[in-house]
């Protein structure tokens, strides 16, 4: 061992880092979210204009790439700290407004509060995120400074405190570490909510020395990327907390199994490695110590069943994933028959938190048996979609109301889906329920991925159930029965039912008996929990399920096999033709009297003419059963 | 549909197989990578490429198969000239990407997962893209296009052909994407007023 202790390490790691920061302290700096939710809205664009502006300009001030702080709604997003004013947060951002931040603020001292979203500091002159009401409902811990620092720079993150977990797990013995784990009760975010310490301790506690600890980054829900969004934005506290684990259960590899498809959080991550290599936070003798961590990517290749532990060793092993029989656990003897733990990339990153300021504290936050906080991907018919992070136990209506600042326009709220494809929807009278790993299974649905999608009276629940059945069932490996031909043979049902061609009330019955035996007999829990969005429909949702049975209508006009689009003649103005220029498929004509019909043979349910009537006439409908069409008709001529 | 292999391309293969196995070992454990690394290189995974990474891994040319249409990541069409990807994630489904894929099935007359036969566009179904925020979301090559309408539809096709058809037929293409634009000035007039 070195003479320099580990703290000392470290702290020349710190002083180091803020030296840096400190001499560039008086410059101004412009943080541009870059994750893929700003990206998609025109972030680069942005980022362009304003590093052109700056040089035209010819100022002194640094445009920095930063991952994303949640507010999806509102991006492209930018922070412009100017020293002198409180760091200001801009909303959809374009070029145009680009260079007035430039001219009114960079250069002449305007901080053009008008268009501000949200200061970050408090100060005397403009609100910060705690004065909204989603501010006080959410904490952030993994979320932190998501979007807030430089993920392409170790340096921001070690001198917000980055790294300092390790400093002190590494003067700690691995026990002592598993020990304030497994005393703030942290459960795996994976899904499960399997306790995390407990899993590290059989891994430690099994034979042999070689071991192996990977961080889950799949996130095969095909609704959510918080994972993918924590990796693009803060890679380095991931990072950090894999290596703390790795060191608890003794791993000398550790891996990061990301989806090639995620080409932005393998980047990210790939960066993030190499500078921790760099500073000796990877490798031999980590800060000085003697202990030894490798670690490595695995790109995973896209398939929702490689989520699965046991399936996602399969994969890294070269083989098709699919999930094995246990015992033994993975734990005992799992990538190349070593004991291997498995946790997900939100698990490890509270594991830095809790060392840094103790398992009580970790405690104080969320339920007793569900602690801490939990990560949604909010996304659906709500206001402001993202991110989110909020304490365990806080309810799906504060959740959706309060955080997510309620349904657009005015719709009815219907369902919230939660848990993603193991998930179930639940209904308004769920509301009150609060989230936590236990309280949501009860009502049938799952913590799982954390993915969370608002339903408005638009949305139609038999094709809810449907989709996610059709991804299940796409996506099982076929290994065991129930699952392969149980989801096909319940998503056939689904498919008739939306189709109109179920007559039989009894199928329900049916359904319901199918549903409860795959999730009895399924090897692995993506069987298990495939029936979830089926049960839960039809436990809160039957009389759509019925409507659709029995008088072939979808409630929501959504199942495009029972609706008939129409134009109501006493509302279509002769004047307008809107709707004729928007059919993709020339099935709307001017009728001799002037009035627009649809021609029904070339219609192809688009919902175009629907979306373009005018709002003063809104003369489109859709008629469900598509029967109700011949009344009209008969009706009107 | 196997697609017929171009002149030239079956050199391209070979090689690029080659350089891929060149530094890598030979084990199991990297049959995945080695099978991305050639799919980056070469856009899709040929069933001649295939053959080749089996024979030099000792692995069958029939379980290399099983894998590659095990995993989405692995196509074995090649990729259309521009690639069009309709996100069938939840919150799209939900908000209509079922219609913008049926509008692309319905223009290009291909199925999800192929490619015109003139190699032009290929189509294919992904799962949340990560901006859920633009639903419905459809990513034509890079970029990446919200709230996506059968119209949409029609003026990105539109923008393609015009890019792709340039040389031989500027002027008939120009005509033909003035009216895409009108059309959907007018829908976004529409849309706005609602
Ligand atoms: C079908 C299926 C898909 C899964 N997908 C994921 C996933 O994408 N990410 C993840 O962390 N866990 C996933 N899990 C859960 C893992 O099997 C495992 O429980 C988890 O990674 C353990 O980490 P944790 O203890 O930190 O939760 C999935 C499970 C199943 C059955
Ligand atoms: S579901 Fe399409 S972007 Fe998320």
């Amino acid at each position: 061992m070195s003479t320099v202790s580990v703290s000392e390490s470290y702290a020349e790691l710190k002083s180091a880092a803020e030296e840096k920061y400190n001499a560039l302290q008086d410059t101004p700096v412009i943080m541009v979210g870059t994750a893929s939710c700003g990206k998609a809205a025109g972030a680069d664009k942005v980022k362009e204009a304003f590093e052109e502006e700056i040089r035209a300009k010819g100022l002194d001030a640094r445009v920095v790439e930063v991952g994303c702080m949640g507010h999806c709604y509102a991006e492209p997003l930018a922070v412009v700290s100017k020293p002198g004013f409180p760091g200001l947060c801009y909303a959809n951002l374009d070029e145009g407004f680009v260079k007035r931040l430039v001219d009114d603020f960079l250069i002449n001292d305007d901080p053009c509060y008008e268009y501000a979203m949200v200061a970050l500091e408090p100060n005397e002159v403009f609100p910060t995120f705690s004065d909204f009401p989603r501010g006080v409902y959410e904490h952030k811990i993994v979320l932190e400074h998501c979007g807030f620092i430089d993920p392409g720079d170790i340096d921001q993150y070690i001198v917000e405190g980055g790294y300092e977990a390790l400093s002190r797990a590494l003067e700690m013995t691995p026990e002592e570490v598993m020990e304030e784990i497994n005393e703030s009760g942290l459960r795996g975010r994976g899904g499960a909510g399997f306790p995390a310490a407990e899993k590290w301790e059989v891994a430690r506690e099994a034979p042999g020395d070689v071991k192996y600890i990977i961080a889950n980054g799949d996130e095969g829900d095909p609704g959510a990327f918080m994972d993918r969004g924590i990796l693009e934005s803060n890679p380095h506290l991931v990072l950090e907390g894999l290596i703390i684990s790795a060191y608890a259960i003794g791993a000398q590899e550790a891996y990061f199994y990301i989806r090639a498809e995620y080409p932005q959080a393998v980047e990210r991550t790939r960066e993030a490695i190499r500078q921790a290599k760099e500073k000796g936070l990877v490798g031999p003798s980590i800060l000085g110590s003697d202990y030894d961590l490798d670690v490595k990517i695995f790109q995973g290749s896209g398939a929702f069943i490689c989520g699965e532990s046991s399936a996602l060793v399969k994969s890294m092993e070269g083989h098709m994933g699919m999930p094995e029989q246990r015992p033994p656990r993975l734990s005992i003897s799992g990538y190349r028959g070593k004991p291997t733990v498995v946790n997900n990339v939100k698990t490890l990153g509270y594991v830095p938190h809790i060392l840094r300021k103790g398992a009580e504290w970790f405690r104080g936050i969320g339920n007793p048996d569900s602690p801490g906080t939990v990560v949604f991907a909010l996304v659906g018919k709500v206001n402001n979609t993202g991110l989110v992070e909020v304490p365990m136990g806080t309810t799906l209506r504060q959740l959706i109301y309060d955080v997510g600042e309620g349904i657009p326009g005015d719709k009815q709220f219907k369902a919230v889906q939660i848990g993603g494809p193991s998930g179930g929807c639940l209904p308004e009278s769920a509301l009150d329920i609060p989230i936590d790993f236990d309280s949501l299974r009860e009502a049938g649905a799952m913590m799982g991925s954390g993915g969370l999608v608002v339903l408005d009276e638009d949305d139609c629940m038999v094709s809810v159930a449907h989709f996610f059945l059709d991804f299940t069932q796409k996506e099982s490996c076929g290994k065991c029965t129930f699952c392969r031909l149980g989801t096909k043979h319940m998503l056939d049902i689904l498919e008739r039912i939306t189709r109109g061609e179920e007559e039989d009330l009894k199928v329900l019955d049916h359904l319901q008996e199918l549903a409860e035996d795959v999730r009895a007999g399924s090897l692995c829990n993506l069987g298990r929990t495939a029936p979830n969005p089926i049960l839960t429909t039809l436990r809160y949702f039957r009389d759509e399920y019925e409507a659709h049975i029995t008088e072939r209508c979808c409630p929501a006009r959504m199942c495009p096999d029972l609706i008939t689009f129409y134009i109501e003649p006493p509302k279509c103005s002769k004047l307008c033709s809107v709707c004729v220029g928007s059919c993709p498929t020339e099935a709307i004509y001017t009728r001799e009297d002037g009035l627009k019909a649809i021609d029904q043979e070339k219609c192809v349910k688009c919902n175009n003419c629907y979306l373009t009537c005018p709002p003063e006439y809104l003369a489109v409908v859709k008629l469900s059963p598509p029967e109700l069409l011949e009344e009209k008709e008969g009706k009107s001529s | 549909m196997p697609v017929e292999l171009l002149e030239g391309e079956r050199e391209t293969i070979l090689s690029e197989v080659e350089n891929t196995l060149q530094d890598k070992e030979k084990t199991r454990e990297n049959l995945i990578p080695i099978l991305q690394q050639v799919q980056k290189k070469l856009g899709y995974l040929p069933g001649l490429a295939m053959e080749k990474i089996g024979e030099a891994l000792g692995i069958p040319a029939v379980d290399v198969f099983g894998l590659a249409t095990f995993y989405d990541q692995f196509r074995l069409n090649p990729p259309g000239e521009h690639e069009i990807k309709v996100c069938m994630g939840t919150a799209c489904y939900m908000t209509g990407g079922r219609i913008a894929l049926d509008s692309f099935k319905r223009k290009l007359e291909i199925n999800e997962g192929e490619t015109t036969s003139d190699r032009k566009y290929s189509l294919e179904r992904v799962a949340c893209v990560g901006c859920c925020t633009m639903a419905p979301v459809v990513v034509v090559d890079e970029r990446i296009e919200g709230h996506v309408t059968a119209t949409r539809v029609d003026g990105l096709m539109l923008e393609l052909q015009g890019e792709a058809g340039k040389e031989d037929h500027a002027e008939e293409e120009r005509e033909e994407e003035q009216e895409g634009e009108e059309r959907e000035e007018i829908q976004e007039e529409g849309e706005q007023e609602q």
